[in-house]
Protein backbone atom coordinates (compact mmCIF):
# COMPACT_ATOMS: atom_id res chain seq x y z
CA UNK A 1 0.00 0.00 0.00
CA UNK A 2 1.21 3.64 -1.24
CA UNK A 3 2.81 6.05 1.90
CA UNK A 4 1.41 9.32 2.27
CA UNK A 5 1.62 12.13 4.46
CA UNK A 6 -1.92 13.63 5.77
CA UNK A 7 -2.66 16.72 7.97
CA UNK A 8 -6.04 16.18 9.88
CA UNK A 9 -8.05 18.43 12.14
CA UNK A 10 -8.96 16.95 15.11
CA UNK A 11 -12.23 17.74 17.94
CA UNK A 12 -10.92 16.24 20.72
CA UNK A 13 -12.95 15.93 24.40
CA UNK A 14 -11.12 17.46 26.74
CA UNK A 15 -12.34 17.09 30.90
CA UNK A 16 -10.18 17.24 33.73
CA UNK A 17 -11.89 15.44 35.67
CA UNK A 18 -15.26 12.97 36.55
CA UNK A 19 -16.98 16.35 37.80
CA UNK A 20 -15.52 18.63 35.43
CA UNK A 21 -18.05 19.63 32.37
CA UNK A 22 -15.75 18.81 29.35
CA UNK A 23 -15.33 20.56 25.91
CA UNK A 24 -14.37 19.46 22.51
CA UNK A 25 -10.96 21.29 21.72
CA UNK A 26 -9.70 21.74 17.89
CA UNK A 27 -6.25 20.59 17.09
CA UNK A 28 -4.38 20.53 13.64
CA UNK A 29 -1.62 18.01 13.19
CA UNK A 30 0.34 18.03 10.17
CA UNK A 31 2.99 15.18 8.55
CA UNK A 32 0.82 12.15 10.01
CA UNK A 33 2.05 8.81 7.79
CA UNK A 34 -0.29 6.65 6.62
CA UNK A 35 1.38 3.87 8.21
CA UNK A 36 1.32 5.06 11.93
CA UNK A 37 -1.24 3.60 14.48
CA UNK A 38 -4.67 5.79 15.37
CA UNK A 39 -2.90 6.38 19.26
CA UNK A 40 0.69 6.89 17.28
CA UNK A 41 -1.08 9.82 15.97
CA UNK A 42 -2.20 11.02 19.31
CA UNK A 43 1.38 10.52 20.56
CA UNK A 44 2.73 12.90 18.24
CA UNK A 45 0.60 15.16 19.04
CA UNK A 46 0.76 14.59 22.61
CA UNK A 47 5.04 15.41 22.22
CA UNK A 48 3.67 18.78 20.09
CA UNK A 49 1.48 20.06 23.44
CA UNK A 50 4.05 18.94 25.85
CA UNK A 51 7.04 21.10 23.89
CA UNK A 52 4.56 24.05 24.05
CA UNK A 53 3.78 23.39 27.95
CA UNK A 54 0.15 22.37 27.26
CA UNK A 55 -1.73 19.76 29.18
CA UNK A 56 -1.47 16.05 26.69
CA UNK A 57 -4.67 14.48 26.18
CA UNK A 58 -5.04 11.59 28.57
CA UNK A 59 -5.87 8.08 26.84
CA UNK A 60 -5.95 4.39 27.67
CA UNK A 61 -3.45 2.14 26.50
CA UNK A 62 -1.61 -0.64 27.18
CA UNK A 63 -0.36 -3.34 24.91
CA UNK A 64 -1.22 -1.75 21.74
CA UNK A 65 -1.74 -5.38 19.96
CA UNK A 66 -5.29 -5.25 20.29
CA UNK A 67 -5.43 -7.61 22.86
CA UNK A 68 -5.97 -6.17 26.01
CA UNK A 69 -8.85 -4.20 26.30
CA UNK A 70 -7.40 -0.76 27.74
CA UNK A 71 -7.87 1.39 24.43
CA UNK A 72 -11.23 2.50 24.28
CA UNK A 73 -12.22 5.85 21.70
CA UNK A 74 -15.34 7.03 20.36
CA UNK A 75 -14.09 8.02 16.73
CA UNK A 76 -16.77 10.08 14.26
CA UNK A 77 -19.69 7.78 15.94
CA UNK A 78 -17.99 4.41 16.48
CA UNK A 79 -16.33 2.90 19.05
CA UNK A 80 -12.94 2.26 18.21
CA UNK A 81 -13.09 3.66 14.91
CA UNK A 82 -14.20 3.13 11.26
CA UNK A 83 -12.75 -0.79 11.37
CA UNK A 84 -14.53 -3.58 11.52
CA UNK A 85 -13.33 -6.22 14.24
CA UNK A 86 -10.41 -3.79 15.31
CA UNK A 87 -9.44 -2.05 18.21
CA UNK A 88 -8.36 1.58 18.46
CA UNK A 89 -4.00 0.89 18.42
CA UNK A 90 -4.75 -1.41 15.62
CA UNK A 91 -6.53 1.36 13.33
CA UNK A 92 -4.10 2.60 10.93
CA UNK A 93 -4.40 5.88 9.96
CA UNK A 94 -4.69 4.72 6.18
CA UNK A 95 -8.14 4.70 7.12
CA UNK A 96 -8.22 8.64 6.97
CA UNK A 97 -7.26 10.98 3.94
CA UNK A 98 -5.55 14.32 4.27
CA UNK A 99 -8.04 16.95 5.47
CA UNK A 100 -10.10 14.46 7.19
CA UNK A 101 -11.85 15.93 10.46
CA UNK A 102 -12.00 13.49 13.32
CA UNK A 103 -14.09 13.76 16.18
CA UNK A 104 -12.73 11.79 19.00
CA UNK A 105 -14.67 11.43 22.41
CA UNK A 106 -14.72 9.14 25.37
CA UNK A 107 -17.52 6.50 26.02
CA UNK A 108 -20.00 7.27 27.26
CA UNK A 109 -22.19 5.50 29.98
CA UNK A 110 -23.08 6.54 33.05
CA UNK A 111 -21.53 3.58 34.61
CA UNK A 112 -17.80 4.85 32.84
CA UNK A 113 -17.22 8.07 34.18
CA UNK A 114 -14.85 10.03 32.70
CA UNK A 115 -11.58 9.96 34.87
CA UNK A 116 -9.77 12.09 32.42
CA UNK A 117 -10.04 13.34 28.86
CA UNK A 118 -10.59 10.52 27.12
CA UNK A 119 -9.98 7.51 29.81
CA UNK A 120 -13.14 6.35 31.46
CA UNK A 121 -13.34 4.33 35.17
CA UNK A 122 -14.33 0.79 33.66
CA UNK A 123 -13.86 -0.73 36.98
CA UNK A 124 -17.17 -2.16 37.04
CA UNK A 125 -16.29 -4.58 34.80
CA UNK A 126 -13.73 -5.54 37.08
CA UNK A 127 -16.36 -5.87 39.89
CA UNK A 128 -18.82 -7.97 37.89
CA UNK A 129 -16.17 -10.25 36.89
CA UNK A 130 -15.01 -10.38 40.79
CA UNK A 131 -18.69 -11.42 41.27
CA UNK A 132 -18.98 -14.70 39.65
CA UNK A 133 -16.52 -14.64 36.65
CA UNK A 134 -14.06 -17.17 38.40
CA UNK A 135 -14.14 -20.75 38.74
CA UNK A 136 -12.91 -23.19 41.72
CA UNK A 137 -10.23 -25.47 41.22
CA UNK A 138 -7.14 -27.07 43.89
CA UNK A 139 -3.98 -25.51 43.78
CA UNK A 140 -0.88 -28.25 42.67
CA UNK A 141 0.46 -29.19 39.49
CA UNK A 142 -1.34 -28.61 36.48
CA UNK A 143 -3.90 -30.93 35.35
CA UNK A 144 -3.22 -32.82 32.28
CA UNK A 145 -4.92 -31.29 29.24
CA UNK A 146 -6.61 -34.49 27.78
CA UNK A 147 -8.06 -35.63 31.48
CA UNK A 148 -11.30 -33.91 30.80
CA UNK A 149 -12.55 -34.69 27.22
CA UNK A 150 -14.57 -31.57 25.78
CA UNK A 151 -16.67 -31.29 22.82
CA UNK A 152 -14.98 -29.55 20.06
CA UNK A 153 -18.43 -27.67 19.48
CA UNK A 154 -18.73 -26.71 23.12
CA UNK A 155 -14.69 -26.20 23.69
CA UNK A 156 -14.96 -23.68 19.94
CA UNK A 157 -17.94 -21.95 21.67
CA UNK A 158 -16.64 -21.42 25.07
CA UNK A 159 -13.21 -19.75 23.25
CA UNK A 160 -14.83 -17.59 20.75
CA UNK A 161 -16.70 -16.35 24.19
CA UNK A 162 -13.50 -15.77 25.97
CA UNK A 163 -11.89 -13.69 22.82
CA UNK A 164 -13.83 -10.98 24.93
CA UNK A 165 -11.33 -8.54 25.79
CA UNK A 166 -13.56 -6.47 28.32
CA UNK A 167 -13.10 -2.75 26.31
CA UNK A 168 -15.93 -1.56 26.69
CA UNK A 169 -17.42 -0.65 23.22
CA UNK A 170 -20.98 -2.54 23.46
CA UNK A 171 -21.59 -0.11 26.30
CA UNK A 172 -20.21 2.80 24.40
CA UNK A 173 -22.20 1.35 21.37
CA UNK A 174 -25.23 0.33 22.55
CA UNK A 175 -28.34 3.12 22.57
CA UNK A 176 -28.99 1.68 26.50
CA UNK A 177 -25.50 1.57 27.17
CA UNK A 178 -26.22 -2.29 28.03
CA UNK A 179 -23.62 -4.37 28.99
CA UNK A 180 -25.19 -7.56 28.18
CA UNK A 181 -22.28 -8.77 25.67
CA UNK A 182 -19.58 -8.43 27.97
CA UNK A 183 -21.51 -10.22 30.75
CA UNK A 184 -22.92 -12.57 28.25
CA UNK A 185 -19.61 -13.61 27.22
CA UNK A 186 -18.70 -13.85 30.55
CA UNK A 187 -21.29 -16.06 31.61
CA UNK A 188 -21.12 -18.28 28.52
CA UNK A 189 -17.44 -18.92 28.37
CA UNK A 190 -17.91 -20.69 31.63
CA UNK A 191 -21.19 -22.24 31.19
CA UNK A 192 -20.11 -23.90 28.21
CA UNK A 193 -17.34 -26.06 30.09
CA UNK A 194 -17.57 -28.80 32.28
CA UNK A 195 -14.88 -26.71 35.05
CA UNK A 196 -17.70 -23.91 35.11
CA UNK A 197 -20.51 -26.31 36.18
CA UNK A 198 -19.77 -26.12 39.98
CA UNK A 199 -20.62 -22.37 40.33
CA UNK A 200 -22.96 -22.21 37.44
CA UNK A 201 -26.34 -21.04 38.67
CA UNK A 202 -24.78 -18.79 41.36
CA UNK A 203 -22.40 -17.36 39.11
CA UNK A 204 -25.24 -15.64 36.31
CA UNK A 205 -27.51 -14.44 39.25
CA UNK A 206 -24.25 -12.66 40.43
CA UNK A 207 -23.35 -11.44 37.77
CA UNK A 208 -26.34 -10.36 36.38
CA UNK A 209 -27.11 -8.88 39.83
CA UNK A 210 -23.61 -6.83 40.30
CA UNK A 211 -24.20 -6.01 36.19
CA UNK A 212 -27.42 -3.91 37.62
CA UNK A 213 -26.29 -2.48 40.63
CA UNK A 214 -23.44 -0.62 38.41
CA UNK A 215 -25.75 1.42 36.72
CA UNK A 216 -25.82 0.01 33.30
CA UNK A 217 -29.01 -0.63 30.69
CA UNK A 218 -31.01 -3.29 29.88
CA UNK A 219 -30.75 -5.34 26.67
CA UNK A 220 -33.37 -4.49 23.96
CA UNK A 221 -31.42 -7.02 21.26
CA UNK A 222 -30.36 -4.49 18.86
CA UNK A 223 -27.54 -5.64 17.83
CA UNK A 224 -25.24 -2.62 17.67
CA UNK A 225 -23.11 -4.31 20.71
CA UNK A 226 -22.13 -7.22 18.24
CA UNK A 227 -21.60 -4.79 14.91
CA UNK A 228 -18.74 -2.91 16.96
CA UNK A 229 -16.97 -5.88 19.35
CA UNK A 230 -13.44 -5.76 17.77
CA UNK A 231 -13.76 -9.69 19.04
CA UNK A 232 -17.11 -10.16 17.02
CA UNK A 233 -18.39 -11.49 20.29
CA UNK A 234 -21.97 -13.41 19.03
CA UNK A 235 -25.47 -11.24 20.01
CA UNK A 236 -26.16 -15.78 20.73
CA UNK A 237 -24.50 -15.02 23.69
CA UNK A 238 -26.92 -12.72 25.13
CA UNK A 239 -29.47 -15.32 24.33
CA UNK A 240 -27.75 -17.72 26.06
CA UNK A 241 -27.20 -15.55 29.41
CA UNK A 242 -31.09 -15.25 29.29
CA UNK A 243 -31.64 -19.01 29.06
CA UNK A 244 -29.16 -19.38 32.20
CA UNK A 245 -30.36 -16.95 34.29
CA UNK A 246 -33.96 -17.61 33.69
CA UNK A 247 -33.04 -21.63 34.78
CA UNK A 248 -30.80 -20.43 37.38
CA UNK A 249 -33.23 -18.02 39.17
CA UNK A 250 -35.62 -20.77 39.56
CA UNK A 251 -34.37 -24.00 40.51
CA UNK A 252 -30.65 -22.02 42.19
CA UNK A 253 -31.11 -22.87 46.31
CA UNK A 254 -30.84 -19.72 47.35
CA UNK B 1 -41.64 -7.61 27.88
CA UNK B 2 -41.05 -11.26 26.15
CA UNK B 3 -43.42 -13.38 27.62
CA UNK B 4 -46.22 -10.68 27.25
CA UNK B 5 -45.51 -9.62 23.61
CA UNK B 6 -45.56 -13.75 22.76
CA UNK B 7 -48.77 -13.61 24.08
CA UNK B 8 -50.01 -10.69 22.33
CA UNK B 9 -48.86 -12.44 19.05
CA UNK B 10 -50.59 -15.26 19.92
CA UNK B 11 -53.77 -13.20 20.71
CA UNK B 12 -52.83 -10.91 17.31
CA UNK B 13 -53.80 -14.82 15.14
CA UNK B 14 -57.06 -15.47 16.71
CA UNK B 15 -58.22 -12.00 16.67
CA UNK B 16 -57.12 -11.57 12.71
CA UNK B 17 -58.72 -15.40 12.01
CA UNK B 18 -62.20 -13.95 13.57
CA UNK B 19 -62.04 -10.54 11.55
CA UNK B 20 -60.65 -12.40 8.07
CA UNK B 21 -64.47 -14.29 8.56
CA UNK B 22 -65.78 -10.72 6.97
CA UNK B 23 -64.78 -11.77 3.74
CA UNK B 24 -66.99 -14.24 3.65
CA UNK B 25 -69.01 -11.75 2.20
CA UNK B 26 -67.05 -11.46 -1.05
CA UNK B 27 -67.42 -15.28 -1.42
CA UNK B 28 -70.99 -15.90 -0.56
CA UNK B 29 -73.20 -12.94 -1.49
CA UNK B 30 -76.04 -13.98 0.62
CA UNK B 31 -73.57 -13.81 3.50
CA UNK B 32 -74.32 -10.23 4.25
CA UNK B 33 -71.01 -10.49 7.31
CA UNK B 34 -73.28 -13.24 8.35
CA UNK B 35 -69.97 -15.55 9.16
CA UNK B 36 -68.50 -12.38 10.92
CA UNK B 37 -71.00 -11.65 13.26
CA UNK B 38 -71.36 -15.06 14.20
CA UNK B 39 -67.50 -15.52 14.90
CA UNK B 40 -67.74 -11.92 16.77
CA UNK B 41 -70.98 -13.52 18.81
CA UNK B 42 -69.16 -16.94 19.51
CA UNK B 43 -66.15 -14.53 20.96
CA UNK B 44 -68.21 -12.69 22.87
CA UNK B 45 -70.78 -15.16 24.29
CA UNK B 46 -67.94 -17.52 25.67
CA UNK B 47 -67.37 -17.00 29.22
CA UNK B 48 -64.06 -18.67 28.88
CA UNK B 49 -63.20 -15.90 26.41
CA UNK B 50 -64.53 -13.27 28.43
CA UNK B 51 -61.74 -14.33 30.98
CA UNK B 52 -59.12 -14.77 28.77
CA UNK B 53 -60.12 -11.34 28.00
CA UNK B 54 -59.34 -9.25 31.08
CA UNK B 55 -56.05 -11.36 30.88
CA UNK B 56 -55.54 -10.18 27.48
CA UNK B 57 -55.94 -6.76 29.49
CA UNK B 58 -53.67 -7.64 31.59
CA UNK B 59 -50.95 -8.36 29.58
CA UNK B 60 -51.74 -5.73 26.98
CA UNK B 61 -51.31 -3.41 29.93
CA UNK B 62 -48.39 -4.70 31.44
CA UNK B 63 -46.59 -4.54 28.21
CA UNK B 64 -47.21 -0.97 28.23
CA UNK B 65 -46.18 -0.48 31.46
CA UNK B 66 -43.20 -2.71 31.37
CA UNK B 67 -41.81 -0.75 27.78
CA UNK B 68 -42.03 2.49 29.49
CA UNK B 69 -40.49 1.58 32.21
CA UNK B 70 -37.56 0.08 30.19
CA UNK B 71 -37.46 2.94 28.07
CA UNK B 72 -37.42 5.66 31.18
CA UNK B 73 -34.49 3.58 32.57
CA UNK B 74 -32.24 3.23 29.56
CA UNK B 75 -32.45 6.36 28.36
CA UNK B 76 -31.50 7.42 32.19
CA UNK B 77 -28.05 5.22 32.07
CA UNK B 78 -26.67 7.84 29.55
CA UNK B 79 -26.55 11.57 30.98
CA UNK B 80 -24.03 12.67 28.66
CA UNK B 81 -24.84 11.83 25.08
CA UNK B 82 -22.41 11.80 22.11
CA UNK B 83 -21.70 14.67 19.86
CA UNK B 84 -21.58 12.35 17.17
CA UNK B 85 -23.78 9.81 17.37
CA UNK B 86 -23.72 6.25 16.83
CA UNK B 87 -26.55 5.54 14.05
CA UNK B 88 -27.58 2.30 12.53
CA UNK B 89 -24.35 0.47 12.26
CA UNK B 90 -25.44 -3.27 13.20
CA UNK B 91 -28.99 -2.02 14.01
CA UNK B 92 -32.37 -1.58 12.47
CA UNK B 93 -34.34 1.49 13.06
CA UNK B 94 -37.32 0.22 14.19
CA UNK B 95 -35.44 -2.39 16.68
CA UNK B 96 -34.34 1.25 18.60
CA UNK B 97 -37.54 2.93 17.97
CA UNK B 98 -39.75 0.11 19.91
CA UNK B 99 -40.68 3.14 22.13
CA UNK B 100 -42.09 5.49 19.70
CA UNK B 101 -43.68 2.40 17.56
CA UNK B 102 -45.28 1.17 21.09
CA UNK B 103 -46.85 4.93 21.06
CA UNK B 104 -48.15 4.75 18.24
CA UNK B 105 -49.80 1.36 18.58
CA UNK B 106 -51.71 2.71 21.78
CA UNK B 107 -52.41 5.41 20.76
CA UNK B 108 -54.33 3.14 17.73
CA UNK B 109 -55.81 1.13 20.07
CA UNK B 110 -57.58 3.31 21.81
CA UNK B 111 -59.01 4.67 18.89
CA UNK B 112 -59.60 0.95 17.54
CA UNK B 113 -61.39 0.39 21.12
CA UNK B 114 -63.34 3.44 20.43
CA UNK B 115 -64.86 2.23 17.79
CA UNK B 116 -65.30 -1.11 18.54
CA UNK B 117 -64.91 -2.69 21.31
CA UNK B 118 -66.64 0.29 23.71
CA UNK B 119 -69.82 0.40 21.59
CA UNK B 120 -69.99 -3.52 22.00
CA UNK B 121 -69.60 -3.55 25.36
CA UNK B 122 -71.01 0.06 26.54
CA UNK B 123 -72.69 1.93 24.68
CA UNK B 124 -74.68 -0.63 22.80
CA UNK B 125 -74.14 -1.75 18.85
CA UNK B 126 -77.38 -2.27 15.87
CA UNK B 127 -78.60 -6.06 16.37
CA UNK B 128 -79.10 -8.14 13.66
CA UNK B 129 -81.19 -11.72 14.16
CA UNK B 130 -80.13 -15.25 12.84
CA UNK B 131 -82.04 -17.92 13.03
CA UNK B 132 -83.88 -16.44 15.86
CA UNK B 133 -80.81 -15.15 17.82
CA UNK B 134 -80.00 -11.87 18.07
CA UNK B 135 -76.56 -10.46 18.43
CA UNK B 136 -74.31 -7.10 17.31
CA UNK B 137 -74.23 -6.39 13.81
CA UNK B 138 -70.52 -5.85 14.16
CA UNK B 139 -70.28 -5.90 10.28
CA UNK B 140 -72.55 -2.99 10.01
CA UNK B 141 -70.50 -1.16 12.49
CA UNK B 142 -67.40 -2.33 10.91
CA UNK B 143 -68.83 -0.68 7.28
CA UNK B 144 -70.01 2.76 8.47
CA UNK B 145 -66.84 2.82 10.32
CA UNK B 146 -64.69 2.30 7.06
CA UNK B 147 -66.43 4.83 4.80
CA UNK B 148 -64.74 7.57 6.17
CA UNK B 149 -61.36 7.84 4.55
CA UNK B 150 -59.38 9.37 7.61
CA UNK B 151 -60.47 6.36 9.50
CA UNK B 152 -58.79 3.75 7.14
CA UNK B 153 -55.43 5.97 6.69
CA UNK B 154 -55.58 5.75 10.38
CA UNK B 155 -55.94 2.03 10.65
CA UNK B 156 -53.58 1.80 7.60
CA UNK B 157 -50.56 3.85 9.19
CA UNK B 158 -51.74 1.43 12.53
CA UNK B 159 -50.58 -1.67 10.80
CA UNK B 160 -48.03 -0.27 9.48
CA UNK B 161 -45.97 0.22 12.87
CA UNK B 162 -47.49 -2.95 14.44
CA UNK B 163 -45.51 -4.26 11.23
CA UNK B 164 -42.18 -2.94 12.38
CA UNK B 165 -42.90 -3.31 16.03
CA UNK B 166 -43.44 -7.07 15.01
CA UNK B 167 -40.24 -7.45 13.10
CA UNK B 168 -38.23 -6.53 16.07
CA UNK B 169 -40.03 -7.65 18.61
CA UNK B 170 -41.12 -11.40 17.60
CA UNK B 171 -37.33 -12.40 17.66
CA UNK B 172 -36.57 -10.83 20.27
CA UNK B 173 -39.30 -11.87 22.72
CA UNK B 174 -37.44 -15.34 21.54
CA UNK B 175 -34.33 -14.16 22.72
CA UNK B 176 -35.45 -12.93 25.45
CA UNK B 177 -36.73 -16.14 26.59
CA UNK B 178 -33.39 -17.70 26.16
CA UNK B 179 -33.62 -19.39 22.54
CA UNK B 180 -30.03 -19.14 20.94
CA UNK B 181 -29.48 -22.72 19.10
CA UNK B 182 -28.64 -21.23 15.54
CA UNK B 183 -30.89 -23.22 13.66
CA UNK B 184 -33.72 -22.01 15.78
CA UNK B 185 -33.11 -18.71 15.46
CA UNK B 186 -32.25 -18.29 12.01
CA UNK B 187 -35.90 -20.26 11.88
CA UNK B 188 -37.65 -17.53 14.27
CA UNK B 189 -35.85 -14.53 12.16
CA UNK B 190 -37.83 -16.10 9.45
CA UNK B 191 -40.85 -16.40 10.81
CA UNK B 192 -41.06 -13.22 12.64
CA UNK B 193 -40.31 -11.07 9.22
CA UNK B 194 -43.05 -13.61 7.70
CA UNK B 195 -45.61 -12.72 10.46
CA UNK B 196 -44.76 -8.77 10.47
CA UNK B 197 -45.62 -8.57 7.22
CA UNK B 198 -48.74 -10.91 6.38
CA UNK B 199 -50.28 -10.23 9.87
CA UNK B 200 -50.46 -6.10 9.64
CA UNK B 201 -51.18 -6.60 5.67
CA UNK B 202 -54.25 -8.53 6.63
CA UNK B 203 -55.28 -6.45 9.12
CA UNK B 204 -54.61 -3.18 6.69
CA UNK B 205 -56.90 -4.78 4.24
CA UNK B 206 -59.75 -4.92 5.90
CA UNK B 207 -60.65 -1.32 6.56
CA UNK B 208 -59.12 -1.34 2.66
CA UNK B 209 -61.90 -3.57 0.86
CA UNK B 210 -64.72 -2.23 3.44
CA UNK B 211 -64.10 1.23 1.93
CA UNK B 212 -63.66 0.40 -1.31
CA UNK B 213 -66.63 -1.54 -1.32
CA UNK B 214 -65.07 -5.29 -2.25
CA UNK B 215 -66.85 -6.24 0.68
CA UNK B 216 -70.73 -5.82 0.82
Amino acid sequence: MEHYNMSLNLKVWRQNNSRDKGYFEDYKVDGISSEMSFLEMFDVLNERLITEGKEPIAFDHDCREGICGMCSMYINGKPHGPWKSNTVCQLHMRAYKDGDTIVVEPWRANAFPVIKDLMVDRSAFDRIVQAGGYISVNTGNAVDGNSMPIEKDKADASFAAAMCIGCGACVAACKNSSAMLFLSAKVAHLALLPQGEPERKKRVVSMVAQMDKEGFGACTNTGACEATCPKDISLSNIARLNQEYLIASLTADK
Amino acid sequence: MGLTGIFLITFLIVHMGINACMWAAVYFPDDHGEMFNKAANFMGSMVLIRIIEVGLFLFIFLHIIQGYMLTVYNRSKRAVGYAVDYGSKGSKWYSRSMGLLGTLILLFLIIHWLHFWIPSRFTGVEEVEYSGVKMHNMFALMQTTFQQLWVVILYVLGCISLGYHLAHGFQSAFKTLGVHNKRYQIMLSGLGYGFSIVVPFVFAMMPISMYLGWVK
